[in-house]
């Protein structure tokens, strides 16, 4: 059913809820309908945060723990805001010792992020993985698909300016 | 025939075919010569492929760059061009047509009868292929009970692992009472490992559909779902581009081919958890809730998808049944050993020469699979064991290679037929470690409703990492066999009952490598890092001084025509020497 009104969140705007309204009532009735209105939502507003999981459970005339049960079970959804670009970067051994960490703090401090977090303006997620095997190239970073090696603090930001 | 399956994508097909296109054009030869895009080929390893027809010349390893030449070699001159042809790795002799290639020669298409040889988005290439005519003979010239009995007549057996056969399943949900009843294909291929029903989606989706509406037929069904990962988006687009074109021609739908049969089919996505191929967790997942198993019976062939009687087949299983249909259950028996029929597709990779997709009759040996098709281990290693079945399955070492693919005779040496995942390991895999990485995706997939599994993967995981950080205790063999035995006694699912058997396997086979690193504190494949020395062997240590060089930190000395020598306080322990090192000089 559509709601009278939207809760108030920062990630999703006028335009957005009115999407999701159409994807909630669309799932609304139809049995088994909540992993793919999950999927739809996180597709308009980038994650699913609280209020957004609340938002459906009324919706979908579900309680909201069954729908934020599902949402935690799967991992194909995520509570935590996204950046529009993945930046992984690797924390083994190898790459710690050739500056990996002073490359941290320099996306840390540039873009006002935090490890696991993403940026306010959500251009980029950080998250730092283990060991990439890639220890020739220390210190390793990976942007979406594209990797880099031997990225010095003073080459990083160079390099994530050119994603969008 | 471009590949333009997921491996050859990522193999830049995509940019090769446009350079290709672009290059027939300007020679004005599109009007003799047809690009077609077809699903994955199987030989991955090798890609970005391409089939020329009608000489079946294979192409490999392409790129827009030898674009130019080879429109104007081959398809203006008719020269082959030979460089781009393969090569066999042992005898370094050319080989130009695909038929040829033992990677192709040594296998038997039934399942994968379209691949690389249609184009998977347009349905009349598959009805050319005799498409549909099986579904149409068991619609209007065959009775519920003559199809059932066909199928079991053929000794096909579930390919998603377990090899329930399958026309024992069909027969149970025909005859379990309701008026609504539902056929689910499982294409929730999880396995690390494994790719074979990606491939099958990707090149010859219509072969599904087909499988599924004559399942629907025999259980007298009205509603299918596909129920399909959410990583295969190629397969997810090509399926729904069949479904739309089978509803076009009639063939799902209301009426089907005029014979009064209804049965439509929808694609179900999943959204990442490797325990939805469990039947009844896959069957929760559907239904919107989370996606754990439930305790049988009931069985879902008598309460399966909103408690209705529900048939759950593997998307390889239901590409076989058409050829069924069309040719006989006893033309298909015919092929296979005494408990199992037909052919099998396994997803060869790891330390293998020739990686990808390959099918062979059930009874092919395990070494015809993995050296005559497989090419072998590359680089003069040696062959240490192959692992079948995933997280679920077990290693089968060299001594059993001569077991021929066969649920039972598999089953008996530890390992599972399971979906066809078989990945090679060569003399530099330690046993513990892999056992290690299998525990690490079990429990974290475990669904946690069983607290055996949920707990005792974990401690299992706790004790293998223990064990490879050199920290191992003699006790601790023991409770690895103890907690694996419960956790498999005591676990409602596939997942549970099978999880531990990676770790059984590896202390059947190769517990000298588990009391080498209890009782050694020495890792006998040198890959446990912990317990590495990191020094030089000067017996064997040629003074080439790579070492010295790819050393990220400069903890290796050496001067020319001096034995290196590593410096404990600078070392990192990143492996980089090791793998450098051609002559396993450190130690």
């Amino acid at each position: 059913m559509i709601q009278e009104s939207h809760p108030s969140h920062p990630d999703i705007n006028p335009e957005m809820w009115k999407r999701i309204d159409a994807i909630v009532s669309a799932g609304s009735g139809v049995p088994g309908s909540v992993i793919a209105v999950l999927r739809e939502c996180q597709e308009v507003a980038g994650y699913l945060p609280a209020e957004l999981i609340d938002y459906i459970a009324v919706g979908l005339n579900l309680s909201r723990s069954e729908v934020f049960g599902v949402a935690s079970f799967y991992a194909l959804f995520s509570l935590q805001p996204k950046g529009r670009n993945l930046v992984k970067v690797c924390m083994g051994t190898a790459c710690y010792v050739k500056g990996i960490k002073e490359v941290i703090n320099r996306i840390e401090n540039h873009y006002k992020m935090k490890q696991g977090g993403a940026s306010p303006d959500r251009r980029f997620s950080l998250e730092a993985v283990r060991c990439l095997g890639a220890c020739g190239l220390a210190p390793v970073t990976v942007v979406n698909t594209d990797t880099y090696g031997d990225v010095k603090a003073d080459k990083i930001v160079q390099i994530l300016d050119k994603y969008e | 025939m471009l590949c333009s399956g997921t491996g050859c994508q990522a193999s830049r097909s995509i940019s090769f075919r446009d350079a290709l296109q672009k290059e027939m054009e300007r020679q004005g030869l599109l009007e003799e010569i047809k690009i077609i895009e077809t699903g994955c080929n199987g030989f991955c390893a090798v890609g970005p492929v391409m089939l020329v027809q009608p000489e079946g010349i294979f192409y490999q390893k392409l790129t827009p760059e030898v674009v130019p030449h080879l429109v104007e070699e081959h398809f203006l001159k008719g020269r082959p061009v030979k460089k781009l042809l393969y090569v066999e790795p042992a005898s370094k002799v050319t080989i130009p047509k695909m038929n040829q290639i033992p990677f192709f020669a040594n296998q038997m298409f039934w399942v994968m009868r379209n691949k690389g040889v249609i184009d998977p988005e347009v349905i009349d290439e598959y009805i050319a292929r005799d498409g549909y005519f099986g579904a149409a003979k068991a619609l209007r010239d065959m009775t519920p009970e003559q199809i059932v009995e066909e199928v079991k007549i053929s000794g096909l057996r579930g390919r998603g692992g377990a090899g329930f056969p399958t026309g024992l399943k069909w027969e149970f949900a025909r005859k379990s009472a309701g008026d609504v009843k539902y056929v689910l294909c499982n294409a929730d291929e999880g396995d690390p490992g494994a790719f074979m029903d990606r491939s099958v989606l990707e090149s010859d989706p219509h072969s599904v559909l087909e499988g599924m509406i004559i399942a629907a037929r025999a259980i007298d069904a009205r509603q299918g779902y596909i129920y399909a990962r959410t990583e295969y988006p190629l397969a997810v687009k090509r399926l729904g581009i069949a479904i739309r074109q089978a509803r076009e021609y009639g063939l799902l739908g209301k009426n089907i081919l005029g014979t009064g049969f209804d049965f439509d089919v929808d694609i179900y996505q999943g959204a990442g958890a490797f325990v939805c191929g469990e039947e009844t967790a896959l069957m929760r997942s559907i239904e919107g809730k989370r996606g754990m198993p439930r305790p049988r019976p009931p069985f879902p062939a008598l309460k399966g998808l909103w408690e209705k009687p529900t048939i759950l087949n593997n998307v390889e299983t239901l590409a076989n049944v058409s050829q069924i249909m069309l040719k006989g259950g006893r033309w298909y028996a015919s092929v296979g050993t005494e408990g199992s029929k037909g052919t099998k597709v396994f997803a060869l990779s790891g330390d293998v020469s020739n990686i990808g997709l390959v099918e062979i009759p059930m009874g092919t040996p395990l070494r015809k699979l993995i050296f005559d098709i497989g090419g072998g281990v590359p680089g003069k290693k040696k062959f240490k064991a192959v692992q079948l079945g995933g997280p679920s399955g077990g290693c089968v070492p060299e001594q059993h290679l001569d077991i021929p693919v066969d649920y039972e005779a598999i089953a008996k040496v530890g390992a599972i037929m399971g979906s066809g995942g078989a990945i090679v390991m060569d003399e530099d895999t330690c046993m513990v470690d892999m056992a290690r990485f299998f525990m690490d995706f079990v429990q974290d997939e475990s669904c946690g409703k069983c607290t055996p599994c949920r707990e005792g993967t974990r401690r299992l995981l706790q004790i293998l990492e223990k064990i490879c950080e050199g920290r191992g205790e003699p006790a601790d063999l023991e409770t690895l066999e103890d907690l694996s035995a419960i956790i498999k006694e005591a676990s409602l699912c596939g997942l549970g009952q099978t999880g531990p058997n990676p770790v059984l396997s590896t202390l059947r086979y190769f517990r000298d490598e588990y009391e080498a690193h209890i009782y050694a504190k020495r890792c006998p494949a040198k890959r446990c890092v912990a317990l590495l020395k990191f020094e030089v062997d000067p017996e064997i240590c040629t003074k080439c001084g790579l070492c010295s060089r790819a050393c990220p930190v400069e903890a290796i000395a050496w001067k020319k025509k001096e034995v290196a020598r590593i410096d404990r306080e600078k070392c990192i322990k990143c492996m980089t020497c090791f793998e450098k090192c051609k002559f396993g000089a450190i130690f």
